[in-house]
């Protein structure tokens, strides 16, 4: 069934962090198996990038924790070699950590070499995107990874029950839009057309991490944004170019929208405020940041809407 | 206040996730919170700090032991499923908005909503009366068998899906689907439908005072009589609305009707 929920400020900053995962947590039962947040905070020149080394740990695997310290350094020094002057690199697991450097070269190349890495995933790439996702519901991400403090300007976060691939970390959601500078999507729904999106996607040369049909939303649209249309227009297009059922979020570094198919057949709640624009696919979740009584609409089949921060 | 649960949890976000049987049923040992405020034939209950279960079984025992016909409902905080299945008649009016579900397979109660209600509300009910002063979601009085089901603002895609009775009104717009399979019964829909209306509909009629995106399969226009004005006045005096100018009646096109034809190895039975 899956959760998927979303939140943008209309002035400056905010505890986003900690606003997504309250949002997320009164979505549980939607779906426990994982959680993810796309988050943005504050934009410098400095790349950050979100990778993984590893899923958690298996019992049984002796050579786990070795085996990750030498990716990590095989890492760090790849980026190094690639032309990075690497800021820092800091984890809140073994298996997880986030890197900021300074580049100026092409993304591809550089999460390419990254990936080539045993095991390595590059989950987000870009000057404010940071994702994180993880198993266990959001209380439990956002502990681990200590979100509450996360300030930002917006975010996206997705609850999920796996249905289509594995429980896994490269199966939870949100996807970033490979190589693509900043742009992440969740989704509920599924696509009947992914396996055609995914061949014509490969044939101009992106990579796919997962099996899952969402990560194809955020190459598709990141790549329509690069042949020049911008966001809404990619999105309007999207809903004539992939099939099934749908409702996605997509945030770029300073845009959030949303897209429903023309069945209407996903759920989402939008509230409008004068502070924030917050949706989600139960009102519950919206109230569990706004805890008074307001004014929520579901948007129609074949909408599509974008908000600037 | 028994507790219900074994950690502490807010149970306005998790929809009440206390314990769990080994059925998957929610709280199995809830017992009504007996925390309204009772005056006579009317009693006034406070949601905020209870749990889905503890909020139905307090208005079950309010309406089926303590004699009481008059309800008010103070913070539901959006929850699901909250007065489902009351089968008697009373009234209740609920300060707030609810989630998805609410009201699903009541027969008799008036209740009136200050809020918005999320998918699926007053699905399957069997008479009584629901207003809806905001907006609803989708599959609004899905497979509706009696009653009028009122809402003041936009409702969203399938309204009165499967309806078999009963009469769905609609202040502002409806979505894509709206009265799909609609086997009887009739939608006062006052602002514009979506795309496919009446899709596969039986028999009943959709009134329609804005424009229709297109009609769906076998939905086919009628021409308004006497009969069904007055049917629409009454319905907007009852509740207070404005009438919009003028209604288009939308019916059946019977050519999906196939009931008396054979299928090919029923006629060489029959010859």
């Amino acid at each position: 069934m899956c959760g998927i929920a979303g939140v943008i400020y209309k002035q400056g900053t905010s505890r986003v962090g900690r606003d997504m995962a309250l949002m997320l947590q009164a979505m549980k039962h939607r779906g426990p198996d994982s959680t993810g947040y796309a988050l943005y905070g504050e934009s410098t020149d400095l790349l950050v990038m979100r990778f993984k080394l590893a899923d958690p740990h298996q019992a049984g695997d002796f050579s786990y924790t070795e085996r990750l310290a030498r990716s990590r350094r095989e890492v760090e020094s790849r980026l190094a070699k690639i032309g990075a002057t690497v800021d820092r690199v800091e984890g809140e697991s073994e298996y997880a950590y986030r890197a900021t450097f300074r580049y100026d070269g092409e993304l591809k190349p550089l999460a390419d070499y990254v990936e080539d890495v045993a095991g390595v995933e590059v989950l987000s790439l870009g000057h404010s995107l940071e994702i994180v996702k993880d198993l266990g519901d959001a209380e439990t991400v956002s502990r681990q990874y200590r979100l509450d403090s996360f300030g930002g300007t917006h975010a996206i976060g997705h609850v999920r029950m796996a249905t289509e691939s594995d429980v896994d970390i490269a199966g939870a959601h949100p996807y970033w839009a490979y190589p693509f500078s900043d742009v992440a999507v969740v989704h509920n729904g599924q696509l009947t057309n992914y396996h055609q999106w995914r061949r014509r996607l490969e044939r101009l040369g992106h990579r796919f991490q997962s099996e899952c049909d969402s990560e194809i939303i955020a190459v598709y649209l990141a790549q329509r944004m690069a042949d020049g249309l911008p966001l809404e227009a990619a999105m309007k297009q999207s809903l004539e170019e992939l099939d099934g059922v749908f409702t996605y979020l997509v945030v770029t570094e300073d845009a959030l929208g949303m897209a429903k198919d023309e069945m209407a057949a996903k759920p989402l709640v939008l509230y409008e405020g004068e502070d924030m624009v917050a949706m989600a696919s139960e009102e519950g979740s919206i109230r569990a940041v706004v805890d008074r009584e307001i004014d929520t609409y579901d948007p129609y089949e074949g909408e599509v809407m974008v908000w600037s921060r | 206040m028994e507790p219900v649960t074994d950690a502490p949890v807010d149970p306005a976000t998790t929809g009440g996730s206390g314990r769990y049987d080994v059925r998957g049923l929610a709280e199995p040992d809830a017992t009504a919170p007996k925390t309204a405020v009772i005056s006579g034939d009317s009693a006034e209950l406070d949601a905020a700090e209870l749990s889905t279960r503890q909020i139905n079984l307090e208005l079950r025992r309010l309406l089926s032991t303590e004699g009481v016909t008059d309800v008010t409902l103070l913070n539901p905080r959006a929850r699901h499923s909250i007065a489902v299945g009351l089968l008697l008649r009373c009234r209740l009016r609920i300060e707030g908005s609810l989630g998805y579900f609410a009201f699903g397979l009541i027969d008799g109660p008036e209740v009136h909503l200050t809020g918005r209600v999320g998918w699926s509300a007053a699905e399957n009910m069997m008479s009584g009366v629901v207003v809806v002063d905001k907006n609803a979601g989708s599959l609004t009085g899905a497979a509706l068998r009696g009653g009028d089901v009122v809402v003041r603002g936009h409702v969203g895609a399938r309204t009165g899906i499967d309806q078999k009775g009963g009469t769905i009104i609609v202040g502002g717009n409806a979505g894509s689907m709206t009265g799909f399979m609609m086997q009887r019964g009739r939608q006062i829909i006052c602002g514009d439908v979506g795309p496919g209306m009446g899709d596969s509909m039986y028999d009943g009629a959709i009134y329609v005072a804005g424009k229709v995106a297109s009609l769906g399969v076998d939905c086919v226009e009628a021409e308004m009589t006497p009969d069904d004005d007055e049917l629409i006045d009454r319905k907007f005096r009852i509740y207070g609305m404005e009438r919009p100018g003028s209604f288009r009646k939308f019916v059946c096109g019977r050519k999906l009707w196939n009931y008396d034809s054979l299928e090919p190895n029923e006629r060489k039975l029959v010859l």
